[in-house]
């Protein structure tokens, strides 16, 4: 069977930026474009994944806004909303739209134009995801990070600065990210003694607001070694979903997304847990590294907390998570962050992560939409 | 209670589970069988937090509690704000405690008439 490769990639600088939606996007396309040696008019498909730029800036239809501006058509196109698993579902589009031989030449960009609003507006667009039981009440994405830490620190009687060390070992691997939104250091009293934002979490357990994009090219493997050497394969993929009421779920420190959308991808690349020798996690609450990297199969259940303490999970560890920097330094941009995660994952298996690189072959990329409502897991190799 | 407090409504389904808030189906695909007004219970508190971000029209801070109802030996959980300058723990009993507007209407992005913003809230006891 004729695998589906990604042959180029390319992202914004991350952060508070003065572009708008339609140029971040441009912006993205172009270089991808350029990565991949090809012309506009050779894409076949292009897919956005954006959560929400009708919400943030009034700017609908960016997929034929794209198409326009890289001169693209008439390529299909398609935007993908999955909230903040976006940009993961839109590399599940590009991957299907090449697996089922719908296109030879598929382009995603994914972004997102946050900053221009408050703190307030922006958690209030991304909790517009939320069961109106739950909205009524003031529920938001971090409130449910801190309602879920407590009962894992509780349960699992781990402690408070172990999630601490997630930010801090995450903003250490963002240090060398050019494209990261913060690259600066923290310490672990700073983290622990910052403003509480859902008590137990403090400021620097959640990541920033941000405005970016980033893209991919894909096309059959076949294809792909007619353009360049360097190229991965997607071996697995899976999508799945979880409750809409979040209180609902059995375990509120499993979520069943990541559990079931990995197995789905473990299994198409017939590889297991202990075959990922580098992963991206969905890091928007530091909580959420620990509940992955064991959903995931990393660790045990409740385990995930040790690992970091050990340092298993640091850049020359035996498992380096969020090479990137993760969300919690590079920043997250609601539709571009799955996207920039297989973004590094596809840099480090080709070789070319600069002062970020590890010794990888298999790269696992998890991004995660709501609080695990929707989840992608993506699973790479190097040719 | 009196007759103009709406009940916290859960749904009962065939296979005997419960759930707030109700659903067209169950668990197990099937479709209701009954409700039961929570309202009835008291609850055990499963997690909480104190959010200090909030968004438009939100108290600030905003405490929020996970519960946990039995009803008659069957779990039922549900989600809310604690009730004004109150503290709870994990472990701590709640009662459900009617409020007539729990954020306010149209500060926030959500349509005003799509949704109720009444509810209960959970004052421990």
């Amino acid at each position: 069977m004729d695998r589906v490769a990604i042959i180029g990639a390319s992202m914004t600088q991350f952060g508070k930026r003065d572009a708008w939606i339609r140029e971040l996007l441009a912006e993205a396309g172009q270089s991808a474009l350029a990565d991949a040696g090809i012309s506009p008019d050779e894409v076949e498909h292009l897919y956005v994944s954006n959560m929400a730029s009708g919400e943030f800036e009034g700017q609908t239809g960016v997929p034929n806004a794209l198409a326009h501006d890289l001169a693209a058509m008439p390529a299909y196109t398609a935007r993908i909303d999955q909230t903040s698993s976006s940009g993961g579902a839109g590399v599940y589009a590009a991957w299907q739209s090449v697996a089922s031989g719908a296109s030879d030449m598929t382009m995603l960009v994914g972004g997102e134009k946050m900053t221009h609003r408050t703190t307030a507006e922006a958690t209030d667009v991304i909790a517009s995801l939320t069961h109106p039981v739950e909205y009524k009440h003031g529920v938001t994405l971090p409130s449910f990070a801190g309602l879920t830490a407590r009962l894992y620190l509780d349960t699992y009687d781990a402690p408070r600065e172990s999630l601490g060390k997630v930010a801090v070992k995450n903003h250490k691997n963002g240090l060398d990210n050019p494209h990261a939104q913060f690259r600066k250091e923290v310490d672990l009293d700073t983290v622990l003694d910052s403003p509480i934002v859902a008590d137990p979490l403090r400021l620097y357990d959640f990541c920033p607001i941000t405005d970016g994009s980033a893209a991919l090219v894909f096309c059959p493997e076949s294809v792909a070694r007619e353009y360049t050497d360097d190229y991965v394969v997607i071996s697995g993929i899976g999508g799945a979903t979880d409750t809409h009421v979040v209180h609902e779920r059995a375990d509120p420190t499993t979520m069943g997304g990541v559990v079931n959308s990995s197995e789905i991808a473990y299994e198409m690349a017939d590889l297991e847990p202990e075959d990922i020798d580098v992963a991206e996690l969905h890091d928007m609450f530091t909580i959420l590294e620990f509940l992955q990297s064991e959903d995931l199969g990393f660790f045990e259940k409740g385990e995930g907390w040790k690992a970091v303490e050990e340092g298993v999970t640091d850049r020359d560890g035996e498992l380096p998570i969020n090479t990137s920097g993760g969300l919690k330094s590079k920043g997250h941009p609601l539709g571009a962050s799955g996207v920039a995660q297989v973004y590094e994952i596809y840099k480090q298996l080709i070789g070319d992560a600069g002062e970020r690189q590890v010794d990888a072959d298999v790269g696992l990329a998890c991004n995660v939409g709501g609080f695990g409502n929707c989840v992608i897991t993506t699973i790479m190799e190097s040719r | 209670m009196s007759d103009d407090i709406p009940p916290m409504e859960a749904y009962r389904y065939p296979d005997g589970s419960i759930t707030y808030p109700g659903h067209p189906v169950g668990p197990d695909g099937e479709e209701p069988v009954g409700t039961v007004d929570l309202s009835d219970y008291t609850a055990t508190v499963l997690t909480w937090t104190t959010s200090t971000a909030t968004p438009p029209g939100v108290r600030a801070p905003n405490t929020l509690a996970i519960v946990e109802f039995d009803v008659d030996g069957e779990p039922v959980r549900a989600i809310g704000q604690v009730t004004d300058e109150d503290e709870v723990e994990i472990g701590d009993e709640v009662e459900p405690v009617y409020c007539e507007e729990l954020r306010e209407p149209g500060a926030g992005i959500r349509e005003p008439a799509s949704q109720d913003w009444d509810g209960y809230q959970f004052k421990p006891l």
